[in-house]
């Protein structure tokens, strides 16, 4: 019954445009329009305009190689935000994944392909794990995603004894470049993106994942077998943990039980940075990969600036806060 | 038409507005309203979804504010009585000043806390040490109840009260506030004919003290039974000022600016044919022991119009989500074709040709932030889907068809629901069962808070329905509408069906008279406030 008694004006509020009066210089103007890209751009202008080096070619990669693992993560945390969820295991998920990679390759001597098969399936089996435990479980999202947090980590500590294992050389390789300058986690970023791009606009589970974040109980009343969507939803942000989890192992050639340590905070602000709803509903991939890179702009340039951690981390803080603040006014504005 | 003549019942006049107009983006939403209230009258604002009441109340309360004209109130800011003059509505803290308070159809309660809690949100009475002073505050509650003539305890958790008692708790915060100005939003939207019985006692009560009282409804008959004053708005503008006692037939042609031929414009079938639906038995047990519904049996035939009445709470909400697969019961069966449905499987059930327009549109219906084109197609996202792909020029196709079909007022496919007015989003939900291979459409209050003319193209689209062999079984509280489209009318009371009446027989009385019976073995004693809150989901 809830649902019946909300508080009417201020629910009747949020749906009406506000007064217009006079809404400052053409700047504010153009970066409310565009909402995260005008961001985005207006960031890089900045940096560029701070410091000779940002829009050196081989720069702009590099922060591609560190929006990278980022932006994989928050792909798969799309998902999840879009169905009105949220996932803080994918940190965990994506270490226990690169660990079984590494143990099974380096320590087991299997094959590499089924090693790399064997993690992308741990990646899955730990999401769709999650998702039991939101979707028939009833448990809230972020305890079940805060219990694989823990669990997903443990195991990892637990396989690897506690320290790094080598990764193997031939998977390695996708920390490399390609052709000499294309860096491989890159080029895994844009494909993971494109995967992500087309299960949100034209997969059943992708449309599935708006109507039950916009309204779970219209999305069961039209037929969407819900709890079924998000064991699909949650394992799929799984996979998309394992995949990034291997291309960091693969950057630092060794599965490191305690890596991506803290990511999935920057999963989520990646995301909502990109103009998902934490209530559920929106959302968009290419937004998604706008926030990875707002981030890693943000940190790349104030290295570049040479500014010192400490003040990166309230930055980066504000950064966020400001853009989800903007990201609001744009949409009231749009209404 | 500032309606300052003294013809007019009511005293002195307490607020004005003059050539108020008020633009959104893309919208002009009032286009130079004006109109009076008096104390001591109800004045009924009238027009249709989309006709600027909304936002003139809006307006009154201090969430808008006009772009052009004035707003004259008796009495400033500080309290004082001093004739009218222009008062600024900035915000609700403003409206309270000036003693205006609101009952939004979406009531201000917080679920969490007790009735008392609620009346003095925000203006508990404090004991010297600046605590709560529970105590006064319970004192205070309880006489303002008695004033509603709400039976409850203070202390009750507003969660635990159905949607008319919720009202009257609203209702005992306007008295609280000492309102001179009360302002309904369509009060009776939700409200059995007892309750809205009861409501208009208290009406009739505050009017007598002096207060003005702006009342919404979409039901006509309740303007002559209660009003005074009737303002028409139309399209933003306001049409005239009647006397309440204007035939029903004036006031449909004022609102929507043509003559409505017939309100229920049903085509009855020279005989109806093969059985669709079989119900048999049905049962479902409840929390307590006591059942939701209990041997719950009939048949709906291809053609038809099967009408389901009853109070609120009766169990008939229940009874056709258990149908639909939604929820499961416990006995019974339920049939199409002859082949039983598996249960608590609404994939089944949309299989076997069955759709379900809820009762709560905002709530159930709709995915209220996507677009139209997504809404539509939801029931049909995986016969849509091919090769792993959903075929979105396909989607787009069947959207614009039905859209097209239902006369959608809209700006295009990709326009939220939320945009759309209550009639339109209607519209939608419907279509989206006119998109799957529906054959019998069970539909749940399908015209509540609908304005007039948006009902009977609804209820055209019924007759279109069953004229193509469909089936339709509809809930409805508004009687009138039951008794003007159904075929058959099914009763049910506590749970049970009371009885069915061919259309021929099926009248007010005949109805209420089903509805009332108690249930055989009285022991079965409901506790009625339970089964309401039940129903509010």
């Amino acid at each position: 019954m809830s649902a019946e008694v909300k508080t009417g004006a201020a629910a009747e509020a949020v749906g009406e445009a506000p007064d217009r009066d006079g809404f400052g210089p053409w700047f504010s103007r153009a970066v409310l329009r565009n909402g995260p890209l005008g961001g985005l751009i207006a960031l890089v202008v900045v940096m560029a305009v701070l410091s000779r080096d940002f829009l050196n070619g081989q720069n702009l990669l590099n922060v591609g190689v560190q929006a990278s693992v980022t932006a994989i993560l928050a792909f798969g945390v799309t998902f999840v935000i879009v169905s009105a969820g949220i996932d803080l295991s994918v940190g965990s998920v994506a270490a226990l994944s690169a660990t079984v990679v590494a143990w099974a390759a380096s320590n087991e001597g299997l094959p590499v392909v089924v090693a790399v098969l064997l993690g992308l399936a741990v990646g899955a089996a730990a999401g769709l794990l999650s998702g039991a435990l939101v979707a028939y479980g009833k448990l809230p999202a972020f305890i079940a995603t805060l219990a694989m947090l823990s669990v997903g980590r443990g195991l990892a500590l637990v396989i690897s004894g506690g320290s790094p294992i080598a990764f193997p050389a031939s998977i390695s390789k996708l920390g490399d470049t390609l052709g000499g300058w294309l860096p491989v986690p890159v080029l895994v970023m844009i494909v993971m993106g494109l995967i992500a791009a087309l299960i949100l606009a034209r997969t059943y589970t992708g449309r599935a994942m708006f109507a039950i974040g916009g309204n779970e109980e219209a999305a069961r009343l039209s037929g969407i077998h819900v709890k079924r969507r998000k064991l699909v939803i949650y394992a799929l942000s799984g996979l998309f943990a394992a995949v990034a989890g291997i291309v960091l192992a693969a950057r630092l050639t060794s599965a490191q039980p305690q890596a991506a340590t803290g990511y999935e905070l920057d999963a989520i602000a990646a995301v909502v940075i990109g103009g998902a709803s934490l209530s559920g509903g929106s959302g968009k991939a290419s937004g998604t990969l706008i926030g990875a890179l707002i981030l890693a702009v943000l940190r790349n340039g104030l290295n570049l600036l040479s500014v010192s951690a400490f003040w990166q981390q309230v930055a980066t803080g504000l950064v966020i806060a400001l853009a989800v603040l903007l990201d609001t006014l744009r949409r009231r504005s749009a209404r | 038409m500032t309606g300052v003549n003294d013809d007019v019942p009511g005293g002195r006049e307490l607020l004005r507005v003059e050539g108020v107009t008020k633009s959104f983006p893309g919208v002009r939403a009032l286009d130079g309203v004006d109109m009076s209230l008096r104390a001591g009258e109800v004045h009924v604002l009238l027009g249709e979804n989309g006709a600027g009441k909304s936002t003139l109340i809006k307006m009154l309360s201090g969430a808008h504010r006009p772009d052009d004209g004035r707003i004259l109130a008796d009495g400033g800011q500080d309290g004082s009585h001093d004739g009218l003059h222009e008062v600024h509505i900035r915000s609700a803290q403003d409206a309270e000043r000036l003693g205006i308070a609101t009952i939004y159809q979406e009531f201000n309660l917080v679920p969490g806390l007790t009735v008392a809690e609620n009346i003095f949100l925000g203006r508990q009475p404090l004991t010297a040490l600046g605590l709560v002073d529970k105590k006064a505050m319970r004192a205070r509650a309880a006489e303002l109840l008695e004033r509603v003539r709400l039976d409850v305890s203070p202390n009750t958790p507003v969660a635990e009260l159905g949607i008319a008692r919720l009202q009257m708790v609203e209702i005992a915060k306007a008295l609280s506030l000492e309102a001179r100005i009360l302002i309904m939003d369509e009060p009776t939207a939700v409200l059995t004919s007892e309750e809205v019985d009861t409501l208009f006692g208290l009406v009739r009560e505050l009017r007598e003290s002096g207060v003005g009282i702006i009342f919404i409804t979409h039901h006509l008959e309740e303007i002559g039974a209660l009003g005074d004053r009737v303002t028409v708005l139309r399209d933003g503008r306001s049409v005239d000022e009647v006397p309440a006692s204007t035939d029903e037939d004036e006031l449909i042609r004022l609102m929507v600016g043509r003559d409505i031929a017939e309100q229920y414009p049903r085509q009855r079938p020279e005989e109806p044919g093969a059985p669709l639906l079989r119900v048999r038995g049905l049962t479902r047990n409840g929390p307590k022991g006591l059942p939701v519904f209990q041997d719950v049996g009939f048949e709906v035939r291809a053609g038809e119009v099967v009408g389901l009445a009853g109070l609120v709470g009766a169990g008939r909400t229940e009874v056709a989500r258990a149908i639909f697969g939604v929820d499961a019961y416990d006995a019974g069966a339920v049939e199409i074709d002859g082949t039983e449905l598996a249960r608590g499987d609404v994939r089944a059930a949309m299989r076997a040709g069955l759709g379900l327009v809820p009762e709560d549109r905002k709530g159930q219906g709709l995915v209220l932030d996507a677009s139209l084109q997504d809404n539509l197609t939801l029931a049909r996202l995986d016969r849509d889907t091919r090769g792993g792909l959903v075929d979105r020029g396909a989607q787009r196709r069947e959207a614009a068809r039905v859209a097209g079909q239902l006369k959608v007022r809209m700006s295009g496919l990709g326009q939220s629901a939320r945009t759309l007015s209550g009639g339109n989003q209607q519209k939608i939900v419907i279509g989206k069962w006119l998109l799957t291979d529906t054959r019998l459409l069970i539909l749940d209050e399908p015209t509540r808070g609908i304005d007039v003319g948006a009902k009977v193209e609804i209820y055209q689209l019924i007759n279109e329905l069953t004229a193509a062999g469909k089936a339709v079984l509809m809930i409805s509280s508004d009687l009138p509408e039951v008794l003007g489209m159904s075929d058959r009318v099914l009763v049910m009371s506590q749970g049970r069906l009371a009885g069915e009446l061919p259309a021929a027989e099926a009248t007010q009385d005949a109805v209420m008279e089903l509805a009332l019976q108690a249930a055989p073995d009285d022991t079965t004693n409901h506790d009625e406030s339970a089964m309401e809150g039940s129903d509010v989901r």
